[in-house]
């Protein structure tokens, strides 16, 4: 088994390791054969189902490929830049210059960790602001050369501890906002796992906005969302659904611009699908994206977001 | 050159709060007598905390006239993600506050200067900033734009309301766009902060001010104090998050009385902004 499971996922290991014992004896080809058009049946019904907390894992889920594994595979000389040139270099955020397929492009994302070590020293993918004023430096650079900006979200949320607040985590989120609305340049936004609020808001505002499948995007997390309303944090189920979160919901709510499918059972089930699939989007993207000229791009970009919103008058 | 009407002292207006013989202020802890702090316009005497009194008293305080000529005032929320109680919590709010949602904007004069003026008010489900709240605030903008009016906004918010999900994450980059183009056309942009102001509002337009003004007390910043000391295990000093802590890290421009912040204004106004 590949280990780490979902519960949801429960009955498909079952059936997995009922294949898999039955592998070593002779003259069972036709129960094998019976059992995997069963399995088959069986994932598709429990993927094609998937409730909003259940998206929620898969989003969370410890083996989800993280931007520099995504980075990694779908650029040629990424090179990473470090720093705010002002306080540190938050290793939550990640940002460098690289060349991807015929494009020279920018990336900033937000990174997990992997194993403890990695978790810690990126902060669980928690920016303070000065990674948000090296996305920031970075934009501008990216502005600077003519280059496209691809920004990738994948964070619980902006840190909320006394050092972020002492360098002024809201500004920094609210200057990022601020400067990406008129940044001359095309920017593709892709949320690749948790879109966690404001701390990913800040470097998610662009001409395109995409979800992969199984990512989430709220203002809230689900968890957060029912402590405050139902004071039970164990209510998060009835908060996800609630809370509107999945790709799908984003799409029908006009919020985002595309959804990239993931291989069934989620990213982490095929990564150099999920990659491709990632990469193509952004090709396909770039490519209209850059037929545009810059002035209409930035009033599109504005217009796009000034008409998000419901009220009555 | 506006003809600026000559400032005159304000009177000290008596500041209409709710009920309740006596008060104790939250940063100190004293008790205070009701009548005593209405006269002193909801100002602790004992460590000059500012009390919230709602955006129709900034209007009588800061303004002209204490005149507002206000816009969009029928503006309201839907529920457009059928959220769970939503359409009961916006019903009691109106009913509480008789406004349709947390904002009232519209065109002002302070000191004879025509302004597009703003004000939150948190006795509206936290001054929450939903659809309503982020279209109110992109239509100041966009006036403020199209007159070439200064525009003040003051804030009093607990963030994004999460009723409405993603679109009201979405307010903080519709109204941080408009302000990018406010900023292109150099008209200027007045933020007072008040307390409180947190989270969504703060990480969006009410930091975004050329000049950021605070109330004393107030508390500001990103994420509220409880959850926090809640990620960190330990209980923050006092002060944390206050305006003077907000000057000192160098995120606010001013701390400024409630007595005094309508001559502040006016003297920024005719020192940074010269129209005609
Ligand atoms: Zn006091």
């Amino acid at each position: 088994m590949k280990g780490l499971w979902l519960d949801f996922e429960r009955p498909i290991i079952e059936l997995e390791s009922k294949i898999e014992e039955l592998k070593g004896i002779r003259g069972v080809d036709a129960e094998i054969n019976k059992l995997k058009s069963q399995l088959k049946k069986l994932k598709k019904s429990v993927y094609s189902n998937l409730n909003r907390w259940q998206r929620v894992q898969l989003a969370r889920h410890p083996r989800r490929p993280y931007a520099l594994d995504i980075i990694k595979e779908i650029t040629e000389d990424f090179i990473e830049l470090h720093g705010d040139r002002c306080f540190a270099d938050d290793k939550a955020i990640v940002s460098g210059i690289a060349k991807l397929a015929d494009y020279r492009v920018v990336i900033i994302a937000e990174q997990k960790g992997r194993d403890t070590k990695e978790k810690i020293s990126r902060n669980f993918g928690m920016p303070h602001p000065e990674g948000y004023r090296k996305a920031m430096r970075i934009m501008k650079l990216a502005e600077k050369f003519g280059l496209p900006l691809i920004t990738m979200v994948d964070t619980p949320g902006a840190y909320p501890g006394v050092g972020a607040e002492e360098r002024g985590q809201a500004e920094a989120i609210a200057r990022n906002l601020f400067s990406l609305a008129t940044l001359e340049i095309p920017i593709i936004v892709i949320i690749l796992g948790e879109g966690g609020s404001g701390g990913a808001l800040a470097i998610a505002l662009g001409d395109r906005i995409l979800m992969l499948e199984n990512s989430i995007y709220s203002v809230i997390s689900p968890e957060g969302c029912a402590s405050i309303l139902w004071r039970d944090a164990a209510r998060n189920k009835e908060a996800a659904e609630a809370l509107k979160i999945t790709a799908e919901d984003l799409k029908k709510l006009g919020v985002i611009d595309e959804i990239i499918p993931e291989p069934v059972g989620g990213a982490h089930i095929d990564v150099a699908k999920t990659v491709d699939n990632i990469k193509s989007a952004i090709i396909k993207n770039l490519m209209e994206l850059k037929k545009i000229p810059i002035d209409k791009l930035i009033s599109s970009r504005i217009e796009k977001f000034r008409n998000i919103g419901e009220y009555k008058e | 050159m506006w003809f600026r009407k000559k400032v005159k002292a304000r009177p000290e207006e008596k500041l209409k709060l709710p009920d309740g013989l006596w008060v104790k202020c939250e940063p100190c802890g004293e008790i205070l007598y009701r009548k005593e702090l209405q006269k002193n316009l909801w100002i602790c005497p004992r460590c000059n905390f500012h009390f919230r009194i709602g955006c129709r008293n900034y209007i009588t305080l800061l303004l002209d006239d204490a005149h507002l000529d206000e816009k969009d005032k029928d503006l309201e929320a839907v529920d457009p993600l059928n959220f769970p109680e939503y359409k009961k919590k916006i019903k009691s709010a109106q009913k509480k506050t008789g406004m349709k949602d947390a904002v009232v904007y519209g065109l002002a004069r302070i000191g004879g200067i025509p302004v597009v003026f703003t004000a939150m008010d948190f006795g509206f489900m936290g001054g929450s900033m939903g659809s309503v709240v982020g279209e109110k605030i992109a239509r100041a903008i966009r006036l403020a734009r199209a007159r070439r009016f200064p525009l003040i906004i003051l804030s009093a918010s607990g963030g994004a309301r999460m009723q409405e999900g993603i679109f009201s994450l979405m307010q903080m980059a519709k109204t941080s766009a408009e302000l990018a183009l406010l900023a292109k056309e150099r008209i200027p942009f007045l933020s007072i902060l008040t307390h409180p102001t947190t989270a969504g509002v703060m990480a969006s337009y009410a930091s975004l001010g050329d000049i950021i003004i605070a109330e004393p007390g107030a508390l500001l910043g990103f994420t509220g104090p409880r959850v926090i000391e809640q990620t960190i295990g330990e209980k923050l000093p006092p002060g944390f998050q206050r305006s003077k802590f907000m000057l000192e890290h160098g995120l606010v421009d001013l701390v400024v009385s409630r007595k005094e912040m309508r001559n502040i204004l006016i003297k920024i106004l005719n020192i940074i902004w010269e129209s005609g």
